[in-house]
Protein backbone atom coordinates (compact mmCIF):
# COMPACT_ATOMS: atom_id res chain seq x y z
CA UNK A 1 0.00 0.00 0.00
CA UNK A 2 1.38 3.39 -0.95
CA UNK A 3 0.94 6.67 0.87
CA UNK A 4 1.63 9.70 -1.28
CA UNK A 5 0.37 13.21 -1.68
CA UNK A 6 -1.45 12.10 -4.82
CA UNK A 7 -3.20 9.16 -3.10
CA UNK A 8 -4.16 11.42 -0.19
CA UNK A 9 -5.63 13.96 -2.60
CA UNK A 10 -7.52 11.27 -4.51
CA UNK A 11 -8.92 9.79 -1.28
CA UNK A 12 -9.90 13.21 0.02
CA UNK A 13 -12.11 13.74 -3.02
CA UNK A 14 -13.48 10.17 -2.77
CA UNK A 15 -14.53 10.57 0.88
CA UNK A 16 -11.67 8.38 2.21
CA UNK A 17 -13.66 5.24 1.39
CA UNK A 18 -11.12 3.66 -0.96
CA UNK A 19 -8.11 3.05 1.31
CA UNK A 20 -7.00 -0.59 1.05
CA UNK A 21 -6.26 -2.67 4.18
CA UNK A 22 -2.82 -2.11 5.68
CA UNK A 23 -2.13 -5.75 6.52
CA UNK A 24 -3.45 -9.07 5.23
CA UNK A 25 -6.02 -11.15 7.18
CA UNK A 26 -5.19 -14.67 5.96
CA UNK A 27 -6.65 -18.00 7.03
CA UNK A 28 -4.09 -19.63 9.31
CA UNK A 29 -1.89 -22.30 7.69
CA UNK A 30 -1.55 -25.70 9.41
CA UNK A 31 2.21 -25.36 10.03
CA UNK A 32 4.50 -22.44 10.80
CA UNK A 33 8.14 -22.14 11.68
CA UNK A 34 7.34 -19.84 14.63
CA UNK A 35 4.03 -18.95 16.28
CA UNK A 36 3.69 -15.86 18.46
CA UNK A 37 0.71 -15.95 20.85
CA UNK A 38 -0.58 -12.44 21.50
CA UNK A 39 -1.13 -9.69 18.93
CA UNK A 40 -0.24 -6.68 21.03
CA UNK A 41 2.66 -4.37 20.38
CA UNK A 42 5.18 -6.79 21.92
CA UNK A 43 4.02 -9.83 19.93
CA UNK A 44 3.80 -7.97 16.61
CA UNK A 45 7.22 -6.43 17.21
CA UNK A 46 8.67 -9.89 17.85
CA UNK A 47 7.17 -11.14 14.57
CA UNK A 48 8.56 -8.18 12.65
CA UNK A 49 12.06 -8.55 14.08
CA UNK A 50 11.97 -12.30 13.36
CA UNK A 51 11.13 -11.55 9.73
CA UNK A 52 13.28 -8.47 9.18
CA UNK A 53 16.39 -9.12 11.25
CA UNK A 54 16.56 -12.88 11.76
CA UNK A 55 15.26 -14.02 8.36
CA UNK A 56 12.41 -16.15 9.79
CA UNK A 57 9.38 -15.18 7.73
CA UNK A 58 7.19 -18.25 8.22
CA UNK A 59 5.60 -16.73 11.30
CA UNK A 60 2.04 -16.42 12.58
CA UNK A 61 0.78 -14.01 15.24
CA UNK A 62 -2.33 -15.41 16.95
CA UNK A 63 -4.58 -12.88 18.66
CA UNK A 64 -7.66 -13.73 20.73
CA UNK A 65 -9.50 -10.49 19.85
CA UNK A 66 -8.23 -7.88 17.43
CA UNK A 67 -4.64 -6.67 17.39
CA UNK A 68 -3.84 -3.96 19.91
CA UNK A 69 -7.09 -4.57 21.81
CA UNK A 70 -5.44 -5.19 25.18
CA UNK A 71 -2.88 -3.15 27.05
CA UNK A 72 -1.38 -1.78 23.80
CA UNK A 73 -4.45 0.43 23.60
CA UNK A 74 -4.80 1.14 27.32
CA UNK A 75 -1.46 2.60 28.39
CA UNK A 76 -0.30 6.19 28.88
CA UNK A 77 2.27 5.91 26.03
CA UNK A 78 5.25 7.02 28.10
CA UNK A 79 8.74 6.04 26.89
CA UNK A 80 11.81 6.42 29.14
CA UNK A 81 14.88 4.43 30.19
CA UNK A 82 16.01 6.09 33.45
CA UNK A 83 15.76 2.90 35.55
CA UNK A 84 17.99 2.20 38.54
CA UNK A 85 19.66 -1.19 38.14
CA UNK A 86 22.26 -2.08 35.49
CA UNK A 87 20.20 -4.93 34.04
CA UNK A 88 17.14 -2.71 33.68
CA UNK A 89 19.13 0.20 32.27
CA UNK A 90 20.51 -2.04 29.53
CA UNK A 91 17.04 -3.44 28.81
CA UNK A 92 15.09 -0.20 28.67
CA UNK A 93 17.80 1.80 26.90
CA UNK A 94 18.00 -0.94 24.26
CA UNK A 95 14.31 -0.29 23.71
CA UNK A 96 14.65 3.50 23.74
CA UNK A 97 17.36 3.33 21.05
CA UNK A 98 15.01 1.26 18.90
CA UNK A 99 12.22 3.82 19.45
CA UNK A 100 14.50 6.56 18.10
CA UNK A 101 14.71 4.96 14.66
CA UNK A 102 11.39 3.12 14.63
CA UNK A 103 9.35 5.35 12.30
CA UNK A 104 12.11 5.12 9.67
CA UNK A 105 12.59 1.38 10.14
CA UNK A 106 8.87 0.63 9.78
CA UNK A 107 8.24 3.36 7.21
CA UNK A 108 5.24 4.27 9.39
CA UNK A 109 4.94 7.32 11.60
CA UNK A 110 4.67 6.04 15.19
CA UNK A 111 4.79 9.68 16.33
CA UNK A 112 7.62 9.07 18.79
CA UNK A 113 8.06 12.44 20.44
CA UNK A 114 11.07 12.73 22.78
CA UNK A 115 9.69 15.75 24.59
CA UNK A 116 11.38 14.99 27.92
CA UNK A 117 10.27 12.99 30.96
CA UNK A 118 10.43 14.86 34.25
CA UNK A 119 10.23 12.93 37.54
CA UNK A 120 9.37 15.08 40.55
CA UNK A 121 10.99 14.97 43.97
CA UNK A 122 8.88 15.91 46.99
CA UNK A 123 11.05 16.30 50.08
CA UNK A 124 14.51 15.23 51.17
CA UNK A 125 14.00 11.48 50.79
CA UNK A 126 12.90 11.85 47.17
CA UNK A 127 15.86 14.13 46.43
CA UNK A 128 18.26 11.49 47.73
CA UNK A 129 16.55 8.64 45.85
CA UNK A 130 16.24 10.49 42.54
CA UNK A 131 19.82 11.81 42.60
CA UNK A 132 20.94 8.23 43.21
CA UNK A 133 18.97 7.18 40.12
CA UNK A 134 20.43 10.11 38.18
CA UNK A 135 24.04 9.17 38.95
CA UNK A 136 23.38 5.49 38.24
CA UNK A 137 21.93 6.50 34.87
CA UNK A 138 24.87 8.74 33.99
CA UNK A 139 27.32 5.93 34.83
CA UNK A 140 25.36 3.73 32.41
CA UNK A 141 25.47 6.37 29.68
CA UNK A 142 21.77 7.24 30.00
CA UNK A 143 21.03 10.96 29.87
CA UNK A 144 19.61 12.40 33.06
CA UNK A 145 19.90 15.80 34.65
CA UNK A 146 18.79 17.51 37.86
CA UNK A 147 16.45 20.49 37.78
CA UNK A 148 15.89 22.80 40.73
CA UNK A 149 12.21 23.78 41.18
CA UNK A 150 12.51 27.02 39.16
CA UNK A 151 14.15 25.13 36.28
CA UNK A 152 11.45 22.46 36.47
CA UNK A 153 8.76 25.11 36.15
CA UNK A 154 10.64 26.73 33.27
CA UNK A 155 10.68 23.35 31.51
CA UNK A 156 7.01 22.69 32.27
CA UNK A 157 5.13 25.99 32.72
CA UNK A 158 2.13 25.73 35.02
CA UNK A 159 3.84 23.43 37.50
CA UNK A 160 3.07 24.52 41.06
CA UNK A 161 6.42 24.91 42.87
CA UNK A 162 4.93 26.74 45.86
CA UNK A 163 6.45 25.69 49.17
CA UNK A 164 3.03 25.75 50.85
CA UNK A 165 1.40 22.81 49.04
CA UNK A 166 0.99 19.48 50.82
CA UNK A 167 4.01 17.86 49.09
CA UNK A 168 6.24 20.73 47.88
CA UNK A 169 8.44 20.08 44.84
CA UNK A 170 12.12 20.25 45.80
CA UNK A 171 13.48 19.37 42.36
CA UNK A 172 13.16 16.95 39.49
CA UNK A 173 15.17 14.68 37.23
CA UNK A 174 14.81 15.10 33.49
CA UNK A 175 15.48 12.56 30.77
CA UNK A 176 15.34 14.58 27.55
CA UNK A 177 15.41 11.49 25.30
CA UNK A 178 12.21 10.20 26.92
CA UNK A 179 8.75 11.13 25.72
CA UNK A 180 5.62 9.61 24.25
CA UNK A 181 4.55 7.72 21.12
CA UNK A 182 1.21 7.05 19.45
CA UNK A 183 0.19 3.67 20.85
CA UNK A 184 -2.15 2.56 18.04
CA UNK A 185 0.32 3.61 15.35
CA UNK A 186 2.95 1.40 16.99
CA UNK A 187 0.66 -1.64 16.72
CA UNK A 188 -0.42 -0.80 13.16
CA UNK A 189 3.13 0.00 12.06
CA UNK A 190 4.52 -3.32 13.28
CA UNK A 191 1.51 -5.20 11.84
CA UNK A 192 1.81 -3.59 8.42
CA UNK A 193 5.58 -4.04 8.20
CA UNK A 194 5.44 -7.65 9.45
CA UNK A 195 2.59 -8.56 7.10
CA UNK A 196 4.52 -7.14 4.15
CA UNK A 197 7.39 -9.52 4.98
CA UNK A 198 5.06 -12.55 5.00
CA UNK A 199 3.97 -12.77 8.65
CA UNK A 200 0.38 -14.02 9.00
CA UNK A 201 -1.64 -11.99 11.50
CA UNK A 202 -4.58 -14.13 12.64
CA UNK A 203 -7.22 -12.35 14.70
CA UNK A 204 -10.18 -13.87 16.59
CA UNK A 205 -7.98 -16.89 17.23
CA UNK A 206 -7.78 -17.78 20.96
CA UNK A 207 -5.23 -20.39 21.98
CA UNK A 208 -6.97 -23.23 23.85
CA UNK A 209 -4.11 -25.68 24.38
CA UNK A 210 -0.54 -26.68 23.56
CA UNK A 211 0.61 -29.75 21.64
CA UNK A 212 3.66 -31.57 22.96
CA UNK A 213 6.05 -34.09 21.39
CA UNK A 214 6.74 -37.38 23.21
CA UNK A 215 10.03 -35.87 24.46
CA UNK A 216 8.07 -33.01 26.07
CA UNK A 217 9.07 -30.32 23.58
CA UNK A 218 6.49 -28.04 22.04
CA UNK A 219 4.74 -29.20 18.85
CA UNK A 220 2.03 -26.62 18.26
CA UNK A 221 -1.12 -25.00 19.57
CA UNK A 222 -4.81 -25.79 19.62
CA UNK A 223 -6.78 -22.68 18.71
CA UNK A 224 -10.32 -21.55 18.10
CA UNK A 225 -9.47 -21.78 14.39
CA UNK A 226 -7.96 -25.27 14.40
CA UNK A 227 -4.66 -26.94 15.22
CA UNK A 228 -1.50 -25.08 14.21
CA UNK A 229 1.83 -26.88 14.40
CA UNK A 230 5.10 -25.08 15.19
CA UNK A 231 8.35 -26.13 16.85
CA UNK A 232 8.93 -22.70 18.36
CA UNK A 233 6.26 -20.69 20.17
CA UNK A 234 6.57 -17.33 21.89
CA UNK A 235 3.91 -16.30 24.41
CA UNK A 236 3.45 -12.54 24.86
CA UNK A 237 0.00 -12.04 26.39
CA UNK A 238 0.57 -9.68 29.38
CA UNK A 239 -2.26 -9.92 31.94
CA UNK A 240 -3.40 -13.40 30.85
CA UNK A 241 0.04 -15.03 30.88
CA UNK A 242 -0.90 -17.19 33.90
CA UNK A 243 -3.92 -18.59 32.02
CA UNK A 244 -2.05 -19.30 28.78
CA UNK A 245 0.96 -20.86 30.50
CA UNK A 246 -1.42 -22.94 32.65
CA UNK A 247 -2.51 -24.61 29.36
CA UNK A 248 1.10 -25.82 29.10
CA UNK A 249 1.12 -26.90 32.76
CA UNK A 250 3.41 -24.11 33.94
CA UNK A 251 2.76 -21.95 37.02
CA UNK A 252 4.04 -18.37 36.80
CA UNK A 253 5.34 -15.94 39.46
CA UNK A 254 2.76 -13.36 38.40
CA UNK A 255 -0.27 -11.56 39.76
CA UNK A 256 -2.61 -9.59 37.49
CA UNK A 257 -4.03 -6.27 38.65
CA UNK A 258 -6.12 -3.60 36.92
CA UNK A 259 -4.05 -0.47 36.19
CA UNK A 260 -6.10 2.62 35.46
CA UNK A 261 -5.71 5.58 33.15
CA UNK A 262 -7.96 8.42 32.09
CA UNK A 263 -8.15 11.23 29.53
CA UNK A 264 -9.59 14.71 29.70
CA UNK A 265 -11.47 16.76 27.15
CA UNK A 266 -9.13 18.13 24.44
CA UNK A 267 -7.35 21.35 25.38
CA UNK A 268 -4.97 23.77 23.69
CA UNK A 269 -1.32 22.80 24.37
CA UNK A 270 -0.69 23.20 28.11
CA UNK A 271 1.66 20.39 29.16
CA UNK A 272 4.79 20.40 27.02
CA UNK A 273 6.51 17.32 28.46
CA UNK A 274 5.77 14.18 30.49
CA UNK A 275 5.52 14.75 34.25
CA UNK A 276 5.71 11.84 36.68
CA UNK A 277 5.50 11.76 40.43
CA UNK A 278 5.88 8.37 42.05
CA UNK A 279 5.51 9.82 45.55
CA UNK A 280 2.09 11.43 45.20
CA UNK A 281 1.26 9.16 42.31
CA UNK A 282 0.54 11.12 39.17
CA UNK A 283 1.51 10.69 35.53
CA UNK A 284 0.48 13.31 33.01
CA UNK A 285 1.22 14.24 29.42
CA UNK A 286 -0.79 15.76 26.60
CA UNK A 287 -1.59 13.92 23.39
CA UNK A 288 -1.26 15.61 20.01
CA UNK A 289 -5.08 15.61 19.90
CA UNK A 290 -5.05 17.79 23.03
CA UNK A 291 -6.38 15.39 25.68
CA UNK A 292 -4.50 15.19 28.92
CA UNK A 293 -3.44 11.55 29.36
CA UNK A 294 -3.28 10.66 33.05
CA UNK A 295 -1.96 7.47 34.58
CA UNK A 296 -3.29 6.24 37.93
CA UNK A 297 -2.43 3.23 40.09
CA UNK A 298 -3.29 -0.44 40.38
CA UNK A 299 -5.81 -2.09 42.65
CA UNK A 300 -4.27 -4.05 45.51
CA UNK A 301 -5.74 -7.44 44.58
CA UNK A 302 -5.89 -9.81 41.60
CA UNK A 303 -8.65 -8.85 39.20
CA UNK A 304 -9.45 -9.31 35.53
CA UNK A 305 -12.29 -6.77 35.47
CA UNK A 306 -10.97 -3.99 33.23
CA UNK A 307 -12.15 -1.13 35.44
CA UNK A 308 -10.56 -0.69 38.88
CA UNK A 309 -11.67 1.20 41.97
CA UNK A 310 -12.78 4.86 41.73
CA UNK A 311 -10.73 5.77 44.81
CA UNK A 312 -7.56 5.04 42.80
CA UNK A 313 -8.35 7.62 40.12
CA UNK A 314 -9.61 10.14 42.68
CA UNK A 315 -6.27 9.89 44.49
CA UNK A 316 -4.36 10.60 41.27
CA UNK A 317 -6.61 13.53 40.32
CA UNK A 318 -6.01 15.05 43.78
CA UNK A 319 -2.29 14.98 42.99
CA UNK A 320 -2.74 16.41 39.47
CA UNK A 321 -4.86 19.28 40.81
CA UNK A 322 -2.18 20.16 43.33
CA UNK A 323 0.66 19.98 40.80
CA UNK A 324 -1.25 21.92 38.12
CA UNK A 325 -3.86 24.18 39.78
CA UNK A 326 -4.83 25.54 36.36
CA UNK A 327 -6.29 22.12 35.46
CA UNK A 328 -8.76 21.99 38.37
CA UNK A 329 -11.82 22.68 36.21
CA UNK A 330 -10.86 20.38 33.34
CA UNK A 331 -13.40 17.64 32.74
CA UNK A 332 -12.38 14.00 32.38
CA UNK A 333 -13.84 12.18 29.39
CA UNK A 334 -13.11 8.49 29.98
CA UNK A 335 -11.29 6.18 32.35
CA UNK A 336 -10.47 2.51 31.96
CA UNK A 337 -8.33 -0.29 33.34
CA UNK A 338 -5.84 -2.61 31.71
CA UNK A 339 -4.84 -5.93 33.26
CA UNK A 340 -1.11 -5.86 34.03
CA UNK A 341 0.93 -8.90 35.09
CA UNK A 342 3.27 -8.08 37.95
CA UNK A 343 6.29 -9.97 39.20
CA UNK A 344 7.38 -9.62 42.80
CA UNK A 345 10.56 -7.71 41.80
CA UNK A 346 8.70 -5.51 39.28
CA UNK A 347 11.01 -6.68 36.49
CA UNK A 348 9.86 -8.60 33.41
CA UNK A 349 10.40 -12.25 32.52
CA UNK A 350 11.86 -12.77 29.05
CA UNK A 351 13.41 -15.96 27.77
CA UNK A 352 13.20 -19.71 27.75
CA UNK A 353 10.88 -21.93 29.82
CA UNK A 354 11.29 -25.48 31.16
CA UNK A 355 9.49 -26.67 27.99
CA UNK A 356 11.86 -26.83 24.98
CA UNK A 357 10.58 -24.62 22.15
CA UNK A 358 8.31 -22.53 24.40
CA UNK A 359 9.45 -18.95 25.05
CA UNK A 360 7.80 -16.30 27.21
CA UNK A 361 7.72 -12.52 27.40
CA UNK A 362 5.67 -11.28 30.37
CA UNK A 363 5.74 -9.59 33.75
CA UNK A 364 6.14 -6.06 32.37
CA UNK A 365 3.61 -4.94 34.96
CA UNK A 366 2.83 -1.25 34.82
CA UNK A 367 5.61 -0.32 32.35
CA UNK A 368 5.35 -2.43 29.22
CA UNK A 369 4.61 0.13 26.52
CA UNK A 370 8.06 1.74 26.61
CA UNK A 371 9.58 -1.69 26.06
CA UNK A 372 7.53 -2.54 22.95
CA UNK A 373 10.34 -2.56 20.34
CA UNK A 374 12.97 -3.77 22.81
CA UNK A 375 10.92 -6.66 24.18
CA UNK A 376 9.93 -7.67 20.66
CA UNK A 377 13.53 -7.59 19.49
CA UNK A 378 14.84 -9.59 22.43
CA UNK A 379 12.04 -12.17 22.21
CA UNK A 380 12.75 -12.56 18.48
CA UNK A 381 16.50 -12.92 19.12
CA UNK A 382 15.88 -15.48 21.86
CA UNK A 383 13.54 -17.53 19.65
CA UNK A 384 15.87 -17.31 16.63
CA UNK A 385 18.96 -18.41 18.57
CA UNK A 386 17.26 -20.79 20.99
CA UNK A 387 19.03 -19.17 23.92
CA UNK A 388 18.48 -15.89 25.79
CA UNK A 389 19.83 -12.69 24.24
CA UNK A 390 22.57 -11.31 26.59
CA UNK A 391 20.42 -8.28 27.53
CA UNK A 392 17.46 -10.56 28.33
CA UNK A 393 19.51 -13.23 30.14
CA UNK A 394 19.18 -11.72 33.67
CA UNK A 395 15.39 -11.61 33.24
CA UNK A 396 15.03 -15.39 33.07
CA UNK A 397 12.14 -17.34 34.58
CA UNK A 398 14.55 -19.34 36.75
CA UNK A 399 15.83 -16.24 38.58
CA UNK A 400 13.12 -16.75 41.21
CA UNK A 401 14.40 -20.16 42.26
CA UNK A 402 18.02 -18.92 42.08
CA UNK A 403 17.24 -15.87 44.20
CA UNK A 404 18.69 -13.50 41.57
CA UNK A 405 15.79 -11.04 41.67
CA UNK A 406 16.11 -7.67 39.94
CA UNK A 407 14.39 -5.48 42.52
CA UNK A 408 13.66 -2.48 40.36
CA UNK A 409 12.78 0.59 42.43
CA UNK A 410 12.34 2.87 39.42
CA UNK A 411 9.53 0.90 37.80
CA UNK A 412 6.28 2.71 37.13
CA UNK A 413 3.46 2.85 39.70
CA UNK A 414 5.60 1.20 42.36
CA UNK A 415 5.90 2.51 45.88
CA UNK A 416 8.99 0.77 47.24
CA UNK B 1 -14.99 0.27 45.19
CA UNK B 2 -15.58 -3.17 46.67
CA UNK B 3 -17.80 -3.88 49.64
CA UNK B 4 -15.66 -6.37 51.55
CA UNK B 5 -17.50 -8.77 53.90
CA UNK B 6 -15.60 -8.81 57.19
CA UNK B 7 -16.78 -11.92 59.16
CA UNK B 8 -16.88 -9.81 62.35
CA UNK B 9 -17.91 -6.32 61.19
CA UNK B 10 -20.06 -7.10 58.13
CA UNK B 11 -19.73 -5.47 54.71
CA UNK B 12 -17.41 -2.44 54.78
CA UNK B 13 -15.82 -0.31 52.02
CA UNK B 14 -12.60 -1.58 50.50
CA UNK B 15 -10.50 1.37 51.75
CA UNK B 16 -10.79 0.00 55.32
CA UNK B 17 -8.90 -3.15 54.26
CA UNK B 18 -5.51 -4.32 53.13
CA UNK B 19 -5.46 -7.22 50.67
CA UNK B 20 -2.93 -9.76 51.91
CA UNK B 21 -2.69 -12.00 48.86
CA UNK B 22 -3.64 -15.55 47.98
CA UNK B 23 -4.80 -17.70 50.90
CA UNK B 24 -3.79 -21.23 51.78
CA UNK B 25 -0.10 -21.04 50.87
CA UNK B 26 1.80 -23.47 53.08
CA UNK B 27 5.20 -22.28 54.30
CA UNK B 28 7.89 -24.83 53.38
CA UNK B 29 10.35 -26.22 55.92
CA UNK B 30 13.54 -24.14 56.37
CA UNK B 31 15.61 -26.85 54.67
CA UNK B 32 13.28 -27.17 51.67
CA UNK B 33 14.95 -26.96 48.25
CA UNK B 34 15.08 -23.60 46.42
CA UNK B 35 12.34 -24.58 43.96
CA UNK B 36 9.89 -25.22 46.82
CA UNK B 37 10.87 -21.93 48.49
CA UNK B 38 10.43 -20.01 45.22
CA UNK B 39 7.06 -21.68 44.73
CA UNK B 40 5.82 -20.57 48.15
CA UNK B 41 7.34 -17.08 47.98
CA UNK B 42 6.72 -15.99 44.39
CA UNK B 43 4.53 -18.36 42.35
CA UNK B 44 0.80 -17.70 42.52
CA UNK B 45 -2.25 -19.28 40.93
CA UNK B 46 -3.44 -15.83 39.71
CA UNK B 47 -6.82 -17.43 39.07
CA UNK B 48 -9.31 -15.96 36.63
CA UNK B 49 -12.47 -16.96 38.48
CA UNK B 50 -13.05 -17.78 42.15
CA UNK B 51 -9.94 -17.17 44.28
CA UNK B 52 -9.44 -17.55 48.04
CA UNK B 53 -7.59 -14.55 49.48
CA UNK B 54 -6.55 -13.21 52.85
CA UNK B 55 -7.71 -9.73 53.82
CA UNK B 56 -7.02 -7.65 56.91
CA UNK B 57 -9.53 -5.16 58.29
CA UNK B 58 -6.82 -2.65 59.29
CA UNK B 59 -9.14 0.34 59.78
CA UNK B 60 -11.72 -1.73 61.66
CA UNK B 61 -11.33 -4.75 63.88
CA UNK B 62 -7.72 -5.26 62.71
CA UNK B 63 -8.22 -8.98 62.15
CA UNK B 64 -7.22 -11.22 59.25
CA UNK B 65 -9.80 -13.35 57.46
CA UNK B 66 -10.24 -15.43 54.32
CA UNK B 67 -12.60 -14.38 51.54
CA UNK B 68 -13.43 -16.00 48.22
CA UNK B 69 -13.93 -13.55 45.36
CA UNK B 70 -14.61 -13.89 41.65
CA UNK B 71 -11.67 -12.08 40.01
CA UNK B 72 -13.68 -11.29 36.87
CA UNK B 73 -16.86 -9.81 38.40
CA UNK B 74 -15.14 -8.89 41.74
CA UNK B 75 -18.18 -10.37 43.57
CA UNK B 76 -17.49 -12.00 46.94
CA UNK B 77 -18.76 -15.57 47.40
CA UNK B 78 -18.20 -15.59 51.17
CA UNK B 79 -15.75 -14.90 53.99
CA UNK B 80 -14.55 -16.90 56.99
CA UNK B 81 -12.39 -16.33 60.08
CA UNK B 82 -8.85 -17.67 59.69
CA UNK B 83 -8.41 -21.36 60.45
CA UNK B 84 -12.11 -22.12 60.01
CA UNK B 85 -12.70 -24.76 57.31
CA UNK B 86 -14.42 -23.22 54.30
CA UNK B 87 -15.62 -24.56 50.95
CA UNK B 88 -12.95 -24.52 48.27
CA UNK B 89 -13.32 -22.13 45.30
CA UNK B 90 -14.11 -25.18 43.15
CA UNK B 91 -16.97 -26.25 45.49
CA UNK B 92 -18.29 -22.68 45.58
CA UNK B 93 -18.13 -22.51 41.78
CA UNK B 94 -20.13 -25.75 41.55
CA UNK B 95 -22.68 -24.30 44.01
CA UNK B 96 -23.00 -21.10 41.96
CA UNK B 97 -23.53 -23.14 38.80
CA UNK B 98 -26.38 -25.06 40.48
CA UNK B 99 -28.11 -21.84 41.48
Amino acid sequence: MRFSFLSLLRQAFAGHRGWPEQWRSPEPKRVYDVVIVGGGGHGLAAAWYLASEFGIRDVAVLERGWIGSGNSGRNTTIVRSNYLLEESEALYDHSLKLWEGLSQALNYNVMFSPRGVMMLAHGHHDRVVLTRHLHANRLAGIDSEWLEPEAARAFCPGLNISSTIRYPIVGATLQRRGGVARHDAVVWGFARAASALGVDIVENCPVTGFLRNPDGSIAGVETGRGTIRAKRIGVSVAGHTSQVMDLAGLRMPLESYPLQALVSEPLKPVISCVVLSNTIHAYISQSDKGDLVIGAGTDQYVSYGQNGGPQITAHTLDAICELFPALRRVRMMRNWGGIVDNTVDRSPILGTTPIPGLYVNCGWGTGGFKATPGAGHLLAATIARGEPHPIAAPFSLDRFARGRLIDEAAAAAVAH
Amino acid sequence: MLLVPCPWCGPRPEIEFVAAGEAGIARPAPDADPAALAEALYFRSNTKGLLAERWRHVHGCGRFFVAVRDTVSDRFAGSWPPGVPHPSPAELAAGEAER
